[in-house]
């Protein structure tokens, strides 16, 4: 084969059927055999399609319409069957069987590789990804940066035929949700495995860093069609700093005007305390016992450690949402309800000013707040203005005061514009805000957030760092669960570090 | 700076209780499917005491000699123990009456025949539990599929696409525990169950529906779809073999011999009676 390039797009584009807007149009580029890539683009800029494309997965006249042309190795995408593998975003939804060896060989299979080959390639991939396993491990049992490693070694095995033809690697935002050594892993296994130049690497990613220094080549998506920009990297960054910035990319250098708060020398005293707490999501999964900790009253704690290690578990005990399964959780005298007038007989009995788990849910909406990591677990309502009026009601506030927050709330979190839009269907950004905003509707003097900033590009992540800074500054008291080291720099006023057991 | 103090760790390994291998792990997963049906055969055909009898303590011994430890049986068969007493006792009052009247209250007749049918009942929800718990317990799901789609030729679209489906219900209890745990974090956990419960199976859905379109992207870009799925290989091997054969025969043999028993015995009542 002569040396063609190895993805090829001569002014292509792509509308999804029944859309009038082209998902992206007008593209052109050339990328050579081993050449390592970086994609970035705005939100809706169409690197995902792109890459779906490349993939061979976009379907056929029914599924859209294409124009121009996209060729992989000379060939229109959705005939190469195996010669491009793909890692997405969400590790646990990558998992297809088992255990690990059997979902490595899916996509031989699928390729029809006869038996006897299957397994040499499946033990030559998960060598490649560095996964040390036996090959009936369940995949159930792997941390998320092992679940990413896993689907590489799913695509490498695919492209290991006998004629050793070079692939393409594509990866759709493959440590958007990794802890910090999930990240490094991934990277480090991406690295060697392109190192031979051979495999051509195509990743779209906001947080630009982590491959700064292994692709050669950036090319910016323009929203509404077109290359932004095709060069090396330092001549991207350097040439169109600011319009990747306002793209939400984490470029180098990129840097807010944010700045730690003024915190006090001497610790205030614990609003939240727990000793001897032993947690768990039920009984029989006890998660860590032995836990005591406290957190301050009006400081911004931050919960670390690695994934796994029950950091989630910890904050909804804390929080009064899981029953601890030894010990307690206490709270401060200022923090405690009065025992409530009316109530049902088995929340009565149950009762303990002290213990937040025993309070009825109505009682945390002042004292204690939580935001879930994903937002769309809290959402009720089928309109953004009812969701945030959800626990007004529930206070029962009368119908002028629930609408006079209300309105307050949407313009504090820049949500006007969707006010009566389905709150599944906002972007990434406007979920996170509206979900903190329905926390902060009923004023609780604890807010409890998990992964607030997960998956958030460089905007949303700025918006969000400084609207928990206001809260802050209201006197609020936050606890965050988080490995976001630029988030634990701001806010990261007293660390609680969970380590994994021995 | 608040320091975390951690002592006596338990680790969420071995969560997964290993299970014991044994004999009939050699079985293939079609095998147990079908040895469950012909274990069932008697039982369903006879409403008699004897041939379940027959069949229940010759399970019993089989399962033993396979090697299954007797603690994991009765800990399998407990939700039979707990359901079938309930089955007998609804049948000894309301059974069809015949012979002695012991007791007679409004509808209730308990007769000679409605508490010989009541130890049947016991006797052969007792056969068919064991024989199900420990044929379908801890079956293999992938095995299965390997099983139902390289021996029973169902088609490997429709055996697969269900075996990864189901590796997501996991998933979908945990969301399902986040969504309870959501409600009352908003001030809806104390009252309003119903709609409740509308809004969590609302959100359930559309996460499913979600998290499916998302795993048939990455199988599609694992090369799974309708055009290769009829020329795919299989990387693990289902066929039917000695163990196989054996397991039919001792089942066939066991279940000759309660129907038999019940004939010469002249127990047998044939189940249209």
């Amino acid at each position: 084969m002569t040396e063609a390039a190895a993805v090829l797009a001569q002014d292509w584009g792509w509308r999804y059927a029944g859309r009038t807007r082209w998902a992206t149009r007008r593209i052109s580029f050339s990328i050579g055999t081993g050449e390592r890539v970086l994609l970035l683009g705005g939100s809706g800029a169409g690197k995902s399609t792109l890459l779906s494309a490349v993939n061979g997965i976009l379907g056929g006249a029914d599924e859209g319409e294409e124009e121009g042309q996209l060729l992989v190795d000379g060939r229109h995408p959705s005939r190469l069957h195996g010669r491009v593998g793909l890692v997405m975003q969400d590790p646990s939804s990558q998992v297809i069987l088992e255990r690990i060896g059997d979902d490595v060989a899916f996509g031989c299979e699928n390729l029809g590789v006869p038996r006897e080959q299957i397994w040499p390639r499946v033990r030559a991939a998960l060598d490649a990804v560095r996964l040390d396993l036996p090959l009936d491990h369940p995949t159930s049992a792997l941390s998320g940066g092992q679940q990413q490693r896993l689907a590489i070694a799913g695509a490498l095995a695919m492209q290991d035929g006998e004629d050793r033809a070079p692939g393409v690697l594509c990866l759709d935002e493959p440590t958007a949700n990794l802890d910090p050594t999930g990240v490094r892993e991934v990277r480090e296994v991406i690295s060697s495995v392109v190192a031979d130049r051979r495999t051509t690497l195509i990743v779209v990613e906001h947080r630009v860093r982590i491959w700064a220094e292994l692709v050669d080549r950036v090319i910016v998506l323009a929203s509404g069609g077109g290359l932004l920009a095709d060069g090396t990297p330092s001549e991207v960054f350097a040439a169109h700093h600011d319009e990747l910035v306002r793209a939400g990319a984490w470029v180098p250098g990129a840097h807010s005007d944010l700045r730690r708060r003024r915190v006090p020398s001497t610790p205030p005293p614990a609003i939240l305390s727990a000793r001897d707490l032993a947690i768990g999501r039920e009984p029989a999964h006890l998660v860590t016992s032995g836990v005591r900790t406290q957190i301050p009253e009006g400081l911004s704690t931050a919960i670390t450690g690695p994934n796994g290690v029950g950091k989630t578990t910890l904050a909804l005990t804390l929080a009064g949402l899981l029953e601890p399964l030894a010990g307690q959780v206490e709270a401060a005298a200022s923090l405690r309800p009065a025992r409530p007038a009316r109530l049902a007989r088995n929340l009565r009995r149950r009762f303990d000013p002290a213990r937040p788990n025993t309070w009825p849910s109505r009682e945390l909406l002042t004292r204690i707040g939580s935001v879930f990591q994903n937002p769309e677990h809290q959402f009720v309502e089928a309109r953004v203005r009812d969701e945030l009026a959800v626990g007004l009601r529930a206070l029962g506030r009368s119908h002028d005061e629930c609408a006079r927050r209300v309105d307050e709330l949407l313009a504090q979190l820049h949500l006007e514009q969707v006010a009566d839009a389905n709150p599944f269907t906002l972007s990434g950004g406007e979920k996170r805000r509206l979900s903190v905003g329905t926390v902060l509707a009923t004023g609780p003097a604890v807010i409890f957030l998990d992964e607030p900033t997960f998956g958030q590009d460089h905007n949303t992540w700025t918006d969000l760092v400084s609207l928990i800074t206001r809260i802050l500054e209201q006197g609020c008291t936050i606890v965050s669960v988080t490995h976001d080291e630029a988030y634990l720099r701001l806010l990261g006023e007293n660390i609680v570090a969970m380590e994994p057991a021995a | 700076m608040t320091t975390l103090d951690i002592s006596d760790r338990t680790a969420l390994a071995g969560q997964h209780s290993a299970t014991r291998a044994t004999r009939l792990d050699r079985l293939n997963p079609v095998t147990r499917f079908l040895l469950l049906v012909l274990a069932a055969l008697p039982v369903i055909i006879s409403l008699d005491w004897l041939s379940a009898a027959v069949m229940f303590v010759g399970t019993v011994l089989i399962l033993r000699a396979c090697g299954v430890p007797v603690r994991r049986l009765a800990r399998r068969l407990r939700p039979v123990l707990l359901v079938a007493p309930l089955a007998a006792v609804s049948m000894a009052l309301y059974g069809k009456p015949g012979g002695e009247v012991y007791w007679h209250w409004g509808l209730i007749w308990v007769t000679q025949r409605s508490v010989t049918m009541a130890i049947a009942v016991v006797v052969r929800i007792l056969a068919l539990g064991v024989a199900a718990v420990e044929l379908l317990g801890g079956l293999d799901l992938t095995a299965t599929a390997d099983g139902l789609a390289q021996i029973c030729r169902l088609p490997a679209r429709f055996v697969l696409g269900a075996l990864a489906g189901l590796r997501l219900a996991g998933l979908f209890v945990d969301d399902w525990r986040t969504l309870a745990q959501a409600r009352r974090a908003r001030g809806l956990g104390d009252s309003g169950r119903l709609r409740r419960f509308a809004t969590m199976a609302f959100a359930l859905l559309v996460f499913a529906i979600r998290r499916g379109t998302k795993l048939a992207t990455a199988m599609e870009a694992r090369g799974f779809s309708s055009q290769t799925a009829g020329r795919r290989t299989w990387a693990r091997v289902s066929r039917l073999g000695l163990p196989d054969a054996i397991g039919w025969v001792i089942t066939a043999a066991l279940a000759a011999l309660a129907i038999g028993s019940s004939l010469y015995f002249g127990t047998f009542s044939l189940v249209t009676r």
